[in-house]
């Protein structure tokens, strides 16, 4: 690189230091600190508290379960529209992006409208005489909010690396005896594996990490990690103890980054 | 010949409303090497497609050894293809995409590899089993493909543009390669390119496809020398097409002048087309040539110049071990056995009009 274009990272560096490193460096520091400014790793051991730990285990449950509900959703329409001619697909892929750029708040506010115990819903449930829906403020509330949400993130990594498939190889599958099946397991599914991997990622972490989505949807009669840390910084005011659990949390982040670039060399998910 | 082992009855195929096949019929014999040749948007790989099952014909039907096959799906027929740009699965090494189709038919483990074993030997890619095929060349993986393939013994293997993508020079070698393996393996391959110098090195039959309609079917030699329309000799190797009038049987009048020609059957003073190739136009004297002109350009092609030779009104081009340097004035001749007339077609869309067979 010459030293005339290195300037032009000037910007972004600057950026990224003060809004990147510089927060990091201080999660670090509060995190590794008590209120004294003493070293301790008191913060980070309270993940083992009954409480923070039944919060982690909620949160890592829910988001495998959308994790998991999102793929199987997604799969089949990833396989679709890959299979889809260009002008068709563009239009269905639009049509699942279109609620991306809508606020993230006000998405799953809507949600809190339409599943309340008075809400659009059960309106129309009741109209029919049929029994209402009571998930609101259930664990099934969040999970579906998450979903929701989190969608459109498993699709396109899972479209993008189905249509890198060159439909002869599939042919050759078929041309060499095997049936539908076969194919499917022994050919498409390996070949999509970086985009499985990149969708996981980019569901899983969001859903998480995520605090909006149980707190709205959820009532707040469930506290995921990401309640609790938001709890200790706003309410409790202890960033020590949040940026504590906040590293703790970006332990199973890194992990599963790692992973993802392992398997995810052709950074799929690397267009959003 | 040997026995008729595929027959294509009447096809036809459209896609979006665009005709692509129209009533096209066709037989191919046991161990025979067959290309289909046109150009792009000829047919001749949806041919190729409806062969191995991957389209469905509108109409018409696919005889294979006496059956029925046209609703069979490719998994379960008895022909093999190689892709265009090979299809490896890039996930497997190379022995596992070799053994791909043999573990479908569930054959045993000393079975398959001793398949493995000869197919590498055959595409002369001896140890290369355990390597990944992105590691391979662009013509290592061809021949992969290839093995791939023939492995599962197939009576018939159907090639789409198999070299393609490959540099002239290992075209070439492959060329070779495959006239030697199916010497090896005595079955049928149905070939199919754009490439007319592949074509001629490589066939026993050569189907010469335009618009969807077959324009001729011969061997290498005839469709060279015997081209029965304008699109043939145009196609195959460079070519004078001139518009001519056939005065009786054996002599024809070329841009006004009298020429001595072998064929017969014509009729009287009907306009004709004749193609002569450039190597067939003999540069002289002016004095001893039937007409003059003057040479206009000229190119040194390796082998032989190529001339282009002003003459009666008509751009000839020649191709001549003799150099004529650009401006002299020349004399043309052209052996009788070497024009070949042609019925003139009657308007433009005609020269896509099916042949009878």
């Amino acid at each position: 690189m010459t030293s005339k274009s290195k300037w032009l990272s000037a910007p972004y560096l600057l950026w990224a230091v003060v809004f990147i490193i510089i927060p990091l460096g201080m999660i670090f520091y509060y995190g590794l600190t008590d209120k004294t400014g003493a070293f301790t790793l008191d913060n980070i051991i309270a993940i083992t508290t009954a409480g923070h730990a039944k919060a982690l285990r909620v949160s890592l449950l829910l988001s495998l379960i959308s994790t998991l509900v999102c793929f199987l959703l997604a799969y089949p329409l990833a396989m679709l529209l890959a299979q889809m001619n260009t002008r068709r697909h563009n239009f269905i892929i639009l049509v699942f992006i279109l609620p991306m750029w809508m606020n993230f708040l006000l998405r799953t506010l809507a949600w809190q409208t339409l599943l309340e115990k008075n809400g659009v819903i059960n309106h129309v449930l009741s109209f029919f005489h049929l029994p209402a829906l009571k998930i609101i403020n259930t664990p099934a509330a969040i999970v579906l909010g998450m979903v929701y949400n989190f969608l459109p993130f498993m699709i396109l990594p899972l479209y993008n690396a189905l249509s890198k498939i060159d439909k002869n190889v599939i042919n050759a599958a078929y041309d060499l005896g095997a049936g539908y099946v076969y194919t499917f397991i022994r050919i498409i599914l390996p070949l999509s594996v970086p985009g499985i991997i990149s969708g996981i990622t980019m569901v899983f972490i969001p859903a998480l990490t995520t605090f909006v989505i149980s707190s709205l949807l959820g009532g707040g009669k469930l506290l995921l990690i990401g309640d609790v840390i938001e709890q200790e910084f706003t309410r409790t005011s202890n960033w020590h103890l949040g940026s504590g659990l906040s590293m703790v949390l970006m332990i199973f982040i890194v992990i599963n980054m790692i992973l993802s670039a392992i398997f995810d060399k052709d950074g799929e998910g690397s267009m959003l | 010949m040997n026995k008729e082992l595929i027959q294509l009855i009447d096809i036809s195929k459209s896609f979006d409303g665009q005709m692509v096949l129209d009533e096209l019929n066709l037989s191919i014999h046991e161990n025979e090497f067959v290309t289909l040749l046109g150009p792009s948007g000829c047919g001749k790989t949806t041919t190729l497609r409806i062969l191995g099952g991957f389209a469905n014909p509108d109409k018409g039907h696919v005889i294979f050894d006496g059956q029925d096959i046209t609703n069979i799906p490719p998994n379960k027929r008895l022909l093999n293809t190689v892709f265009q740009k090979y299809a490896l699965f890039t996930h497997m090494t190379i022995a596992e995409n070799i053994a791909f189709g043999l573990k479908i038919k569930k054959k045993s483990k000393s079975y398959i590899d001793d398949k493995i074993r000869y197919a590498l030997k055959l595409v002369n890619l001896e140890g290369y089993g355990n390597r990944m095929p992105d590691s391979l060349s662009g013509g290592q993986q061809q021949r992969i493909a290839i093995a791939r393939a023939i492995v599962n013994e197939p009576k018939v293997l159907l090639l789409d543009e198999p070299l393609g993508a490959l540099d002239l020079k290992l075209r070439q070698e492959m060329q070779y390669e495959l006239i030697r393996m199916k010497n090896e393996l005595g079955i049928t391959f149905v070939y199919v390119t754009h490439d007319q110098e592949e074509a001629l090195t490589m066939s026993d039959t050569i189907v010469v496809m335009n618009q969807g309609y077959i324009q001729q079917i011969g061997s290498p030699e005839s469709i060279y020398n015997e081209p029965e329309n304008a699109f043939v000799a145009d196609f195959i190797g460079d070519s004078n097409i001139i518009p001519a009038t056939m005065i009786e049987d054996k002599l024809v009048s070329i841009l006004g002048t009298r020429f001595a020609c072998v064929d017969t059957g014509f009729g009287r003073n009907k306009p004709v087309d004749v193609v002569i190739r450039p190597e067939d136009v003999i540069l002289v004297e002016p004095s001893e040539g039937i007409i003059q002109g003057i040479v206009t350009h000229l190119i040194f092609k390796g082998v032989h110049y190529e001339m282009e030779v002003q003459a009666c009104g008509f751009e000839w081009l020649v191709h001549s071990t003799t150099l004529f340097p650009v401006g002299k004035e020349v004399g043309i001749k052209v052996d009788p056995f070497n024009i070949q007339i042609m019925n003139k077609p009657e308007s433009e869309d005609e020269e896509a009009v099916a042949i009878d067979i």
